[in-house]
């Protein structure tokens, strides 16, 4: 993997997006704008069913947008006249409960982008795909199939195998809400890794403060439904972090501070009362 | 404490038994559960019980019936009292032209059936063609098309095997279809993001994705293959162990239809673990997760 620097810079631009399931009209996202910069680590926080995934979810190609446009690298993704993005391998999605194809192994899910891409001969990709999960310290577990092996392990290997095409942008939606803590800090420290490796773009959504500023260069609080940008905090920790950065004076004043943001919204959440969106 | 710790005696490792040794292994294992002997239990209950009212208290109208000692005099005989026993060619004859059936028709309602069941998940536009159709055809009983079904095939052998592949297609693209439904929308959408086209897609997601439904759909399908296969046997055909069943009746031998109906039994059970067998083979992903789930 090369380290990338000017590539996969996002913008978001006054994006609207209102859902109309039987003809009640349903805002998600209202004029939201955020300009993430190439090579940065963005963390979205908000309460949960504001509208965060609905952003992805635009960003990735899953959904049209009804305002706005979205940008990466100057180029557009979706805007008028063109309400849905195509999804493309240079936007790799990681979910929010793992999509391995539980009847493909791990070596064999990594390889699938680069084999149905046609970039590699089915037998390198899968040669590819080994290096690659003994890299991130699966090696042991290549020929398992996901069902099989704990889901520390699989979320480390659907991460590889969005790395294994090289994407611009890797877009993360709660990828470790189900984990306990344990578990979380270690697949943190390995992301941590994975990005001072490969300097990818990160869009990461998540409701887990400690998480969002220990990965996090930029945390952007949105509001409750509809989504819009609260508040922008800059996370000024040098990396390489570790897990001391996590008892360190300068994170509990931003912790503080993201806090308060987001506390208001999660009551405001609270009292709408309202079930998540898709 | 340190000392009962140091006491405790280890089990000592072995390796584990591959094969045969495997097969031993479990059915020593299996000795040690209550399962065989309340299996056993059950099936002399049921004997029991049988005997008791045909043969033991003679009750009034089951006296008309075989019990299980006439049954299995004859079954084991090689001179058989009334015509049919396990050494008689005519009894293998009745199975090989059931069983040829149900091959055929089970073969032409899969290769039918899982194609048009995939298709019709995946594709809105060939649900709406097909799905009314499929659901209104599908209510008809069997016995409903044995009419139709002399009028349109010629001979014995069609009519029947296209009363079976029937009954069997609709239960295979019903199963095959609700399998693609069940295929969690974040696969196809993780495969996209890959970069598949329409084709990959299909072959990466929804065939493996809608498998172990298709194979429940196998399951029973076979299963109602042969009991429509015996209702078209009893009115049209001229061999099989449904005709079997119904010709022993007409000449009022009463061994022989008993006889029929539990061959009937073992073979239908037998060849539903045979695609069971066949699934599982299919699909290690699936066995191997619900193994560690403790199934």
């Amino acid at each position: 993997m090369t380290a990338q620097k000017n590539r996969g810079a996002l913008s978001i631009r006054n994006v609207t997006k209102i859902y109309d399931p039987e003809g009640v009209n349903v805002m998600a996202v209202d004029n939201c704008s955020m300009e993430i910069a190439a090579g940065e680590v963005c963390m979205i926080v908000g309460p949960s069913g504001c509208g965060k995934t609905t952003l992805l979810n635009a960003i990735a190609g899953f959904h049209s947008i009804t305002h706005g446009e979205i940008l990466l690298d100057g180029e557009m993704l979706c805007g008028p006249g063109k309400p849905k993005a195509d999804m493309g391998a240079e936007r790799m999605v990681v979910f929010q409960h793992g999509a391995l194809f539980p009847w493909k192994t791990l070596a064999e899910n990594v390889a699938y982008g680069p084999i149905v891409q046609g970039v590699l001969p089915k037998k390198q990709a899968l040669e590819k795909a080994r290096e690659m999960l003994a890299e991130a310290g699966i090696g042991n577990v290549l020929d398992k199939y996901p069902g099989e092996v704990s889901s520390g392990m699989s979320r480390r290997a659907e991460i590889v195998r969005a790395l294994i095409n090289d994407p611009k942008v890797l877009l993360l939606d709660e990828p470790y809400r189900a984990m306990d803590a344990l578990t979380k800090s270690i697949m943190h420290e390995s992301l941590l890794e994975t990005y001072d490796r490969t300097k990818v773009t990160i869009f990461f959504i998540t409701h887990d403060l400690e998480e969002a500023i220990f990965l996090g260069d930029k945390v952007h609080v949105v509001t409750t439904r509809p989504c819009q940008l609260k508040k922008t905090v800059e996370v000024n920790i040098p990396r390489p972090r570790s897990y001391e950065t996590q008892s360190s004076e300068e994170f509990r004043i931003l912790m503080e501070e993201v806090n308060e943001a987001v506390h208001e919204e999660a009551i405001k959440a609270f009292q709408a009362g309202e079930r998540e969106l898709a | 404490m340190s000392q009962t710790a140091a006491t405790t005696t280890v089990p000592k490792l072995t390796k584990a038994p591959t094969g045969l040794a495997l097969f031993f292994y479990r059915i020593g294992k299996s000795f040690q559960t209550p399962t065989p002997y309340l299996t056993i239990f059950g099936v002399a209950l049921w004997l029991f019980t049988w005997w008791l009212l045909c043969e033991g208290l003679k009750v009034d109208r089951f006296d008309k019936i075989p019990g299980p000692v006439a049954v299995s005099k004859d079954l084991f005989s090689f001179t058989p009292f009334q015509g049919i026993s396990i050494f008689t060619e005519e009894f293998y004859n009745h199975i090989m032209v059931s069983c040829r059936r149900i091959a055929i028709a089970f073969a032409i309602a899969t290769g039918v059936g899982v194609p048009l069941g995939l298709f019709m998940g995946w594709s809105r536009r060939i649900r709406d063609y097909a799905f009314p159709i499929l659901e209104t055809l599908r209510p008809i009983p069997i016995l409903a098309w044995v009419p139709l079904s002399i009028l349109m095939f010629p001979g014995f052998e069609a009519p029947v095997i296209f009363l079976a592949t029937l009954a069997s297609l609709f239960v295979t693209a019903l199963n095959t279809m609700l399998g693609v439904d069940s295929i969690d929308e974040e696969y196809f959408r993780a495969a996209g993001c890959l970069g598949s086209s329409n084709w990959d897609i299909f072959k990466n997601v929804v065939v493996p994705g809608a498998l172990p439904f298709v194979f429940t759909g196998l399951q029973i399908s076979i299963g109602v293959a042969w009991f429509s296969l015996v209702a078209a046997e009893m009115v049209s055909g001229d061999h099989g162990l449904g005709y079997l069943i119904v010709d022993s009746y007409m000449n009022n031998v009463t061994v022989p239809m008993v006889i029929g109906m539990i061959t009937l039994g073992f073979i239908g059970w037998f060849t539903s673990i045979l695609v069971r067998m066949l699934g599982n083979w299919l699909m290690q992903w699936h066995v191997k997760a619900l193994a560690l789930q403790g199934r």
